[in-house]
C-alpha cells in the first residue's frame, strides 16, 4: 500500500466540478508534481490534501489513518504557499519556531531544530531578519524550513518558486530537489511550470479539466504523451495531418516507414528539436528565424501548415528567413495517433 | 535648462499648493494664533475684555483643583471610552470581514449607522434611553436586577456610553482596514502548523492588525476628548469636561480669555498625547511593517 493515496478525490462548487474522481498513489519519499494550466483543479487537490477545502466526495489517506475528515491543524503536514505566507511580526526564526512551540517542544530543542532548519535551507546568518527585510528568495527559504521543521509526513508547495525572476528560480529548483533528498520528504508540487516539473519531479501527475490526463516519470511522460493535451502542454511539439498506406507515412511531400502501422489518416506528433534538416522529406520556406542563445527557434511554412523548430547553436548552417529547405526526422520520433483522437 | 526655468521650477510646487495653503492659513492658523493670544489677555466682570499681556489665565488654571478636576475628568473619559470602543470594535471588525458578503455589507452599514445620525439626536436619543423612567431603567427593574433606577443622566458612564456608540465605528473601520491587508494564507499556514483557532488568532492576527487598532484608538481618544454635544446633553452642566468648560466660560460667564486658555490646553495636551503615541505606534511597527 502506498504512503499517500487519493481515492476518487471530488470537489464540486455547485455546478462547476473543480476536482473530478482524481486518484492517485504516492510512494514514501516520492516527489510528485501536480501540474496544468489555471482552473485545472491542482490547487483545489493540494488545498484537500491539506484540509483547507473539503472534499465533496472521495477520500485521502496518509498511511493508516484516514485524513479526509481531520482538521487542518492536527494533519501534521508542512506546506509552502504561493506568497511564501510568513508571519511578518516575527523574525525568521521566530517563524520558523512557530510550528515547534504549536508542538510542545521543549525550548532548548526549539533552538537547536530552528538552527538546523535555517543552515538546512542555507540561512544560518539571517535568523533575526523580519520577512520585510528579505529578499523573494530568502523568504521562500523560510517558509521551507518552517514547513519542514516540523518533519512532516508530507511537504505540499504550492507553487512555491512562481514569485521568483527566472535565474532565481532554477537555482532554487536545483536547491530544492537537494533538500528534498536529503530529508527525504514525501512532497507534492503544484505548480503551472512544465520545466519545474520535469527538472523536480520523479512523477509527474498532468491535470486538465479537474482530471488526470496521465502521471509518468518526466522523461516518460515527454517522450510518450498519452494525449494529444499532454503533448501541447508539455514543451513545444507539431501535430501535422498524416496518412498511412501499405506501411508508408505521408506528411506533404515526406515519406517515412512505419511498418505495422495500421492504414488510415492520422495525427504525427513531433516534437521541434527532434526535426532536422536535409535534402528530401516535408518541404517547406523559412519564415522566421529568432536566435535564442543556445539554440535557434524557426518558424518553417510547409504544405502541411507552420512547423516549429529547434535547432541547436552548435556550428551547423541554420537556413535563413526566405530560404527553402527540407525538414527531416526520424520514424521513431513521430508519434501517431488515429485523426478521430487528436482533437 | 536655464536659470529662469530652474528658479520657475523651484517655485512650482510652492504656488501649485499656495492656494490650499492660504485656505489652512486662514481657516486654522489665525484662528488658533488669535485663541493662544486671547489665552494673555486679561478679563472683569465690569471692564471686559483687556487687551494686555498677563498670565493670570494659566496661573488660575495651574492653581486652582476645579479646572485640574475637569482636565483629570476630560482625560478619564476619553481613556475609558478608548478601552471600550477598542474592546467592542477590534472583535466586531474581526467578526464583520470573516462574514459572508451579502450579511457583511448589511452589518457594516448597522455598525457605522451612528455616524449617520445627528449628533444632537443620538444623543437626546440616549437622554430618553437613560432617564430614571427610560426604557434601560424601566426594564433593569422590572427585570429585579436592580432595586432603584441606575443614574446614567449627568454621570460619567452615561457620557461614557453615549461617547463608545458613536465612536466605535472608528475602531471598526481602522481595524476593518488592516484585515483587508492581512494574507489569507498566512491564517491557513499557522493552522497547517498546528495553530488552534484561538493560538492563531492571539498570535498571529492580532499582532498584525495591531497598527490598525492603536491608530484608531488615537483617533477614539482625540474625539472622545474634544467631544462637545455628548457630554453637553448627557453630563449636562453638573458634569463638565474640557470642551464644555470652555463654552461655558466664553458663553456663559463671557470670560473669553480663561475659556481661550482652557481650549489651548486642551489643544496642547491633545497634540501631545496623539504625537507621543503615534510615534510610540510608528517605532514599535516600523522594523515589521514598512
Amino acid at each position: 500500500m502506498s504512503f499517500l493515496e487519493l481515492q476518487d478525490l471530488t470537489r464540486r462548487y455547485g455546478e462547476a466540478v473543480a476536482v473530478d474522481g482524481l486518484s492517485l498513489a504516492v510512494e514514501k519519499g516520492e516527489f510528485v508534481s501536480l501540474l496544468g494550466p489555471s482552473g485545472c483543479g491542482k490547487t483545489t487537490t493540494l488545498q484537500m490534501i491539506a484540509g483547507f477545502v473539503e472534499p465533496s466526495a472521495g477520500g485521502i489517506r496518509l498511511g493508516e489513518r484516514d485524513l479526509t475528515r481531520v482538521k487542518p491543524a492536527a494533519r501534521g503536514l508542512g506546506i509552502v504557499f504561493q506568497s511564501y505566507a510568513l508571519f511578518p511580526h516575527m523574525t525568521a526564526a521566530e517563524n520558523i519556531a512557530f510550528g515547534l512551540q504549536m508542538r510542545g517542544v521543549a525550548k532548548p530543542e526549539q533552538v537547536k531544530r530552528v538552527a538546523d532548519a535555517l543552515a538546512l535551507v542555507g540561512l544560518a546568518g539571517l535568523s533575526d531578519r523580519y520577512p520585510r527585510r528579505m529578499s523573494g528568495g530568502q523568504q521562500q527559504r523560510v517558509a521551507l524550513a518552517r514547513a519542514l521543521v516540523i518533519k512532516p509526513d508530507v511537504l505540499l508547495l504550492d507553487e512555491p518558486l512562481s514569485n521568483l525572476d527566472a535565474k532565481l528560480r532554477e537555482e532554487m529548483q536545483v536547491e530544492l530537489r537537494a533538500i528534498q533528498r536529503t530529508v527525504g520528504t514525501t512532497t507534492i508540487l503544484v505548480t503551472h511550470d512544465q520545466s519545474e516539473a520535469m527538472a523536480l519531479s520523479d512523477r509527474i501527475v498532468v491535470m486538465n479539466r479537474g482530471h488526470a490526463e496521465q502521471v509518468a516519470r518526466p522523461t516518460e511522460m515527454y517522450q510518450q504523451p498519452a494525449t494529444a493535451f499532454v503533448a501541447n502542454f508539455l514543451g513545444k511539439i507539431n501535430v501535422l495531418p498524416a496518412t498511412v498506406t501499405a506501411g508508408v507515412v505521408t506528411i506533404g511531400a515526406g515519406r517515412w516507414a512505419a511498418p505495422g502501422s495500421a492504414d488510415g489518416r492520422f495525427s504525427a506528433s513531433v516534437r521541434p528539436e527532434r526535426i532536422g534538416f536535409g535534402a528530401d522529406g516535408l518541404a517547406g520556406t523559412v519564415k522566421a528565424r529568432i536566435f535564442q542563445g543556445h539554440h535557434w527557434l524557426l518558424q518553417v511554412a510547409t504544405d502541411v501548415g507552420l512547423v516549429t523548430v529547434i535547432a541547436p547553436n552548435d556550428g551547423r548552417a541554420i537556413p535563413n528567413e526566405g530560404a527553402t529547405t527540407h525538414l527531416t526526422w526520424r520514424t521513431e520520433d513521430m508519434v501517431l495517433t488515429p485523426a478521430e483522437r487528436a482533437t | 535648462m536655464s536659470t529662469a526655468e530652474t528658479a520657475y521650477r523651484g517655485r512650482a510646487p510652492w504656488l501649485l499648493a499656495a492656494p490650499a495653503l492660504l485656505l489652512f492659513a486662514g481657516i486654522v492658523l489665525v484662528p488658533i494664533v488669535m485663541t493662544v493670544l486671547l489665552s494673555f489677555h486679561d478679563w472683569g466682570q465690569y471692564k471686559g475684555i483687556e487687551t494686555i499681556i498677563t498670565l493670570k489665565n494659566w496661573h488660575e488654571i495651574a492653581t486652582d483643583s476645579y479646572f485640574f478636576e475637569i482636565f483629570l475628568r476630560t482625560f478619564r473619559i476619553a481613556l475609558l471610552t478608548t478601552v471600550i470602543s477598542v474592546l467592542i470594535g477590534a472583535p466586531e471588525a474581526y467578526i464583520l470581514s470573516r462574514m459572508a458578503p451579502p450579511w457583511r455589507g448589511v452589518f457594516l452599514v448597522i455598525v457605522l449607522g451612528p455616524l449617520l445620525i445627528s449628533v444632537v439626536a443620538r444623543t437626546l436619543g440616549w437622554a430618553l434611553l437613560f432617564g430614571s423612567t427610560g426604557l434601560i431603567n424601566v426594564a433593569l427593574v422590572r427585570l429585579g436586577i436592580v432595586a432603584t433606577p441606575v443614574q446614567f443622566m449627568f454621570t460619567e458612564t452615561g457620557v461614557v456610553i453615549g461617547l463608545v456608540h458613536v465612536l466605535v465605528p472608528f475602531v471598526v473601520i481602522s481595524v476593518w482596514a488592516s484585515l483587508q491587508r492581512l494574507d489569507p494564507q498566512i491564517e491557513n499556514a499557522a493552522v497547517s502548523l498546528g495553530g488552534s483557532g484561538f493560538t492563531v488568532l492571539r498570535r498571529i492576527v492580532l499582532p498584525q492588525v495591531m497598527p490598525g487598532i492603536l491608530s484608531g484608538a488615537i483617533v477614539v481618544f482625540a474625539l472622545a476628548a474634544s467631544a462637545f454635544a455628548t457630554p453637553a446633553i448627557i453630563g449636562g452642566r453638573r458634569l463638565k469636561v474640557a470642551s464644555t468648560l470652555a463654552y461655558d466660560e466664553f458663553l456663559n460667564t463671557l470670560n473669553w480669555p480663561l475659556g481661550a486658555a482652557v481650549a489651548v490646553l486642551l489643544l496642547i495636551a491633545l497634540a501631545a498625547i496623539i504625537v507621543g503615541s503615534n510615534r510610540f505606534v510608528e517605532r514599535r511597527y516600523a522594523e515589521v511593517f514598512r
